[in-house]
Formats: C-alpha cells, sequence, structure tokens
C-alpha cells in the first residue's frame, strides 16, 4: 500500500516545554495508527501538526494527497449554526466541488440527517463530537487526524463512529488517532504508537505493546501499557522493543522503550524494527 | 471570505439581543441627543431669602431698585422659588428640591449705597461635583452680571456728577444742589476779570486760581474717559483660524456619534474575533483553509459595516432634530466609514488577545473608554509632560481623528478633513498588522 503519511524527525517545542521530539512514522492508505500515552504526551500535539494548526519547531512531514482531515480534540463547530450550516460552510472553505452534496453526504453518513437544521448549541456533546469528525471527512481527505474522537460519545454512539471509520479505512482512508481507550485499540487499530514526554517510545502492534507490557497475547493491553511506560517487563530491554506495522503489513517499525534498552526486534507480520 | 462574512451575519442575526441593541441603540440615542439638544439646557432651580425689609429700595444715581424684583432678574439663567427663611431655604437645598439657595441679607441695601462697603450674597449649595459646578458657574455668572450692571449705573451716576461739575447746572442725581458755574467755564471767566485787573498781588492770586481751575477741569475730563473704560476695561474679539464656529450643541452630535462608532466597531470585531477561539474553531480556519489576512479583513469589514450604518442612522435620527447641513451628506459618509474602519481594526487587534468574548468586550471596554476621554482632553489644559503623553495616545489611538473627521463633515471646521481620513486609514492598516501578527502567535499557542 501507498504511504499517505510521512513524518521525519518531528519536534515541536513550547519555549523550555519540548512537546515532541524527534518522532518519525510512516502511515499508508488504508491503514489506522492509534497514538496512545499520558496526558501530556504529546499526542494532541503530534495530530494538531500533521493536520496543519500546529507548526512544527523541527522535522517534516509530507502528505501525498490534498490537506489532512482533522478532528480537534475539544469539538469545534459554530454553535450558533445548525449542522447542515457548519457542514456547508466548511465544505465551501475546503473548496469542495458541490458543498451542498458534500454537507447531505456527511448527514448521511454520520446519521444527522434529522437533525440537520437544529443549532448546534442545542445538540448533545455525542451529536456535536459527530460533526466535529464529519467535519474532518467533508473533503474526502486521503489522512484523517481524529483526536480522541470517541471521548464524548456512549457506547452506542461510539460503535456507529467506528463502523463510520473503518469503513473509511476499507476504501482506502489512512487513520491516525489519539485515544486512552484502549480497548479500541486492540479492537480497531493495526499499529499502536506509544508516546511518553514527547518521545516516541514504541511504534507496534496491539500484540506486541502487550508482549512489552509483560502480557500473554490475550493480556490485558492497558496493563501492558501501564507496565511498559513504567519500565516494566519487556520495555525497553532490547528484546521485544522493536515491532512491525502489524500482521501483513510488511513494514518498518520503530520501538524505544523508556528504560533505553536496545535492540531489534521482529514484529509477527515479518517487519523489521530498531529499538533506540 | 464571503463564507464567513455570511456565517458571521447569520450568527449576528442570530444574537436577537445584540440585533435588537444594535437596531434600538441608534434610534434611542439619536432620539434622545436630539431632543435634549433642540431643546436647550434645562435651568437650576435656586431658591431666594430676602432677608431685607419689605419694599426696601436701593436708589442710584436717581434711580430706584426694588430689592425683591431685582433679585429675581438677577437670576436669569436661573429657576428661582420664594424660600421663606434661611433655614427653609437650607432644606430645600438639602432635601434637592433645589440645587441652591441665595440668602439676601437684611443690610444690603445700606452696603450698597454706602459705596464704600461689598454687600454680601450667601450661597448655599449641595449636590456632587458636577452639580456643584453647574449652580457655582450659573450663579456666579449670574451675580457677575449684576455686579456689572451695578457698576454701569454707578459709573453713569459718576458720570453725570463729573459732566455737572464741568459744565454747571443739576446734580440732583449725587444729592447736591445746582451749581451756577461749571468748573470748565471758570478760566475764560478768569481770564476776562484777570485782563481787566490791575498788575499786583489781586492779580498774580487770581492767575493762580485759574490755573489750579484749568488743571482740575483738564483732569476731570479725562476721569470721565477712564470711568467710561473701567466699566468693561476687556473687550473681547474672537477671530478663529479655520473653518467656522461650531456651536456647542453640533460639536456634542458629532462626540456621541464618534463614541456610538467606537463602541459598536471595537466591541463587535473584538467579540467575533474572539467567538472564533472560544468555539476552538480559529485552530480549524487557520490550518489553511482562510488566511490570516483574509480573516483579518472579514471581521475589520464586519464590524465597520454595522458601525458605518449604525452611524449613519444615529446621524440621519439626530437630523430631524438638530439642523446638519445634509448637503454635506458626502463627507460624513467618508468620515463615517474611515472612523468605521479604524474602530473596527482595533477591535480586531483587541479580539485576538482574548479567548472568549466575555473577555474580549471586558478588554475592549476598559482600553477604549479612558482613551476616548484622554482624547476629549482639550490640548494645554493639562501640564506639558502629561500633554504630550495625551497626544501621543490620541495620535495612536482613532477617536481624536475619527471626531476631527466627523466635525470637519459635518460642522465644516476646517481643512483638516482629509488629514484625519488618512490618519484613520493608517491606524486601519496598522492595527490590521498588529493583529495579524498577533492571530500568529495565538496559532503558535493554540
Amino acid at each position: 500500500m501507498s504511504v499517505a503519511l510521512s513524518v521525519r524527525a518531528l519536534a515541536k517545542r513550547y519555549g523550555d516545554l519540548q512537546a515532541l521530539h524527534d518522532v518519525s512514522f510512516e502511515l499508508s492508505s488504508g491503514e489506522l495508527i492509534a497514538v496512545v500515552g499520558p496526558n501530556g504526551a504529546g499526542k494532541t500535539t503530534l495530530l494538531s501538526i500533521v493536520a496543519g494548526s500546529t507548526e512544527p519547531s523541527g522535522g517534516s512531514f509530507e502528505v501525498s494527497s490534498g490537506r489532512v482531515g482533522w478532528a480537534p480534540q475539544r469539538v469545534a463547530v459554530y454553535s450558533r449554526l445548525s449542522v447542515r450550516e457548519n457542514l456547508e460552510l466548511f465544505a465551501h472553505l475546503e473548496r469542495v466541488e458541490d458543498p451542498r452534496a458534500a454537507a447531505d453526504r456527511m448527514l448521511e453518513q454520520t446519521a444527522l440527517a434529522p437533525r440537520a437544521d437544529e443549532l448546534l448549541a442545542h445538540l448533545s456533546g455525542g451529536n456535536r463530537q459527530r460533526v466535529n469528525v464529519a467535519l474532518a471527512l467533508i473533503a474526502k481527505p486521503a489522512v484523517l487526524a481524529l483526536d480522541e474522537p470517541t471521548a464524548a460519545l456512549d457506547p452506542g454512539q461510539r460503535e456507529r463512529l467506528w463502523e463510520f471509520i473503518m469503513g473509511l479505512v476499507e476504501g482506502g482512508a489512512a487513520v491516525l488517532y489519539s485515544t486512552h481507550n484502549v480497548s479500541e485499540v486492540r479492537r480497531h487499530a493495526r499499529r499502536v504508537l506509544v508516546l511518553d514526554e514527547g518521545e516516541l517510545c514504541l511504534d507496534a502492534t496491539p500484540a506486541e505493546l502487550l508482549a512489552a507490557g509483560g502480557e500473554p497475547p490475550d493480556g490485558d493491553l492497558e496493563r501492558a501499557l501501564v507496565r511498559f511506560l513504567r519500565g516494566g517487563p519487556g520495555a525497553g530491554d532490547g528484546e521485544v522493543t522493536g515491532a512491525g506495522p502489524g500482521p501483513g503489513s510488511g513494514g518498518e517499525g520503530t520501538g524505544a522503550g523508556p528504560g533505553g534498552g536496545e535492540g531489534t526486534g521482529a514484529g509477527p507480520g515479518g517487519g523489521e524494527g530498531t529499538g533506540g | 471570505m464571503r463564507w464567513l462574512l455570511r456565517k458571521d451575519l447569520l450568527i449576528l442575526g442570530r444574537s436577537r439581543l445584540l440585533l435588537v441593541l444594535l437596531v434600538v441603540y441608534p434610534v434611542v440615542i439619536a432620539v434622545l441627543i436630539g431632543l435634549a439638544l433642540s431643546r436647550g439646557p434645562s435651568r437650576a432651580r435656586v431658591a431666594i431669602v430676602d432677608e431685607t425689609p419689605p419694599g426696601e429700595v436701593i436708589h442710584l444715581g436717581g434711580k430706584k431698585l426694588e430689592v425683591d424684583r431685582y433679585a429675581h432678574e438677577l437670576l436669569s439663567q436661573a429657576d428661582t422659588v420664594e424660600a421663606s427663611s434661611r433655614a427653609d431655604a437650607v432644606a430645600k437645598v438639602k432635601s434637592g428640591d433645589v440645587l441652591a439657595a441665595i440668602v439676601i441679607p437684611a443690610s444690603l441695601v445700606a452696603r450698597v449705597t454706602s459705596g464704600s462697603e461689598r454687600a454680601p450674597l450667601e450661597v448655599v449649595y449641595n449636590g456632587n461635583a458636577l452639580e456643584q459646578s453647574l449652580v457655582r458657574s450659573e450663579i456666579e455668572s449670574d451675580i457677575a452680571k449684576g455686579n456689572l450692571a451695578f457698576s454701569e449705573q454707578i459709573q453713569r451716576v459718576a458720570s453725570s456728577a463729573i459732566e455737572g461739575l464741568l459744565r454747571g447746572g443739576n446734580l440732583q442725581e449725587v444729592g447736591v444742589a445746582q451749581l451756577p458755574i461749571g468748573l470748565a467755564a471758570i478760566p475764560p471767566t478768569l481770564e476776562r476779570i484777570i485782563a481787566r485787573e490791575p498788575p499786583g498781588k489781586t492779580r498774580t492770586q487770581l492767575r493762580q486760581i485759574d490755573e489750579v481751575a484749568r488743571f482740575a477741569s483738564q483732569n476731570l475730563d479725562s476721569s470721565r474717559r477712564v470711568l467710561a473704560a473701567i466699566g468693561q476695561p476687556i473687550a473681547v474679539k474672537s477671530r478663529l483660524l479655520n473653518g467656522r464656529r461650531t456651536p456647542l450643541n453640533r460639536f456634542a452630535v458629532v462626540v456621541a456619534v464618534s463614541i456610538s462608532l467606537m463602541l459598536v466597531g471595537v466591541l463587535l470585531a473584538a467579540g467575533s474575533v474572539a467567538l472564533e477561539r472560544e468555539e476552538g474553531v480559529l485552530a480549524r480556519l487557520l490550518r489553511g483553509l482562510v488566511s490570516r489576512e483574509a480573516l483579518i479583513s472579514e471581521k475589520v469589514l464586519l464590524a465597520a459595516v454595522c458601525s458605518f450604518v449604525l452611524g449613519l442612522a444615529l446621524l440621519a435620527g439626530i437630523g430631524i432634530f438638530v439642523a446638519l447641513e445634509w448637503s454635506r451628506a458626502g463627507l460624513w459618509l467618508a468620515a463615517l466609514a474611515a472612523a468605521a474602519l479604524a474602530f473596527a481594526s482595533v477591535g480586531v487587534a483587541i479580539g485576538v488577545l482574548a479567548r472568549e468574548v466575555r473577555a474580549a468586550s471586558l478588554l475592549a471596554l476598559l482600553a477604549t473608554l479612558p482613551l476616548a476621554f484622554l482624547a476629549l482632553v482639550p490640548a494645554g489644559s493639562v501640564s506639558g509632560g502629561l500633554d504630550h503623553a495625551i497626544d501621543v495616545i490620541a495620535f495612536a489611538f482613532p477617536f481624536r481623528s475619527a471626531l476631527q473627521a466627523l466635525d470637519c463633515a459635518v460642522n465644516d471646521t476646517g481643512p483638516r478633513l482629509w488629514v484625519s481620513l488618512a490618519h484613520l486609514l493608517g491606524l486601519t492598516v496598522a492595527y490590521g498588522l498588529i493583529a495579524r501578527a498577533g492571530l500568529a502567535r495565538a496559532r503558535a499557542s493554540l
């Protein structure tokens, strides 16, 4: 599959704070990558740089085509406009060929058509988040950056949104999303980027994250992540610090454990990785 | 940009309170100002206590002045009410029924007619600094006029007495019987007597009397002219350097319109920019969907158009009550447009600094109102250093230039219109650049 997004040595500094340090990875078309890590790890910074909202202090990134579709962590919509007006406005600003048709399509896909004429101020948090995500999709971007897209949604809404996102992935979209919901990572993501204090600690499959956290293949991914971040079993000891991008992907991955160990490893998909 | 403008107009249209305010504000203000200016100032209510005996009359140079009538005539600018006693007058002042009370003492007549003592008038007043200032200036102005009238009357009596002394005749005004001969007639009469007198001691003495009489006659004649001059020693001749004199009420129209333009332009622009941040949409817009320049231009245009329409409505509304020159309407439009653009640009620069609409509104009010009032401080009325500081502030903030431009356009007060317009457009660009830099900073911190 072709590379949709290529990130090289990306860095961001806010005054004395190094929010992101030397982050590199690639995202292919039809691939979905989860970005996990504790609060303040740099997840939002990474996604907002990729989305073009924040200027990086160093490094670069390349998008294969068009602009990255972006759903920021905080819902960014006009409360005093209706759902349709928000969609049509951003379709116009994104220079979509037929803004009205694009708005209709998004209303259909997000199941918000019955509420198209309601002001955003009158919608629930979940529905506002759906509009937030719909705005990211309005121009049919090849790459999507979704910052905790399911954070404010109830289980039913989460399920509908994931069905929608997975449909886009199957259609060839490349999706980079951040989350604190590790069960979603296990269920949907093929690769996981673990960020901590602005550094990319691990680029691996969920199975490899389990192993890195000392969990069996059917173990608890959240526990594995916590252990990994604490420098627990398998973290940064040079044994399983590098991982391929996922089963059958054949890509490359790089991993760096907080323990600072070095080593090389091979993911289940046969990809090669270099830990550092 | 047009989609953003359309969006902002939609949002504005849905903010009913703001919309009502934008429509109602100019109407209410125009009617209030129009009525206030077209009906003239109301007169301050002043109580008068006359402690002089009933029917007391001042005799001055053969004229009689009834104290009771004169007191009411004296306070021509005030709305006078009677008070029965000093205590009653003080009570009226305390209760706020009147702004001040004037107590005419029983000794007034004696003192005025004595010619050697001043007649004391007691003024009792209360209220805040503004009310105190108003009543003091009105009463002092009236009393100054009264004093002037008295001094003119005294000067007329003195002049008449001097004339009587010089020419002879009736001197009843100063209580002297008829003089058979005037001082001016003594020298020629003496000349004739001296000519007939043989040389000797008597002739020498007559010559000395003649010299004294001549000296007295000449100097009394001069003192009459001096008396006329000291009645009003300074005569004022005013000359305006540029334009024509602006009546205060028409200048007040321009001040009201300028303040309204400023409030609407600055608040609307600051609020609409801050709204983008408050809704979290600024980050979405600035990632390439809209350029910073386009965003700033759109916000400036939106606020400028709204404040321009409001300013025009305000001027037109006031024009119903106060005579304005409609033939200069083209210049009004130019001044209103330039001022509206400058204020809107200031508002955008303020809005960029704030993260939410409330903070932006508060910041806009805190920043603009004191600066506007500073711009109204007349040049040279404060100490040198402060005067320079005010000049710098007035130059950097558009209020003074807006006021000048509107004053020139509406009241034809001079040739500075184009200078003011150029200054306002320069400030529009300068604040636009500040807003642009602020947006770059805001984006970095999003």
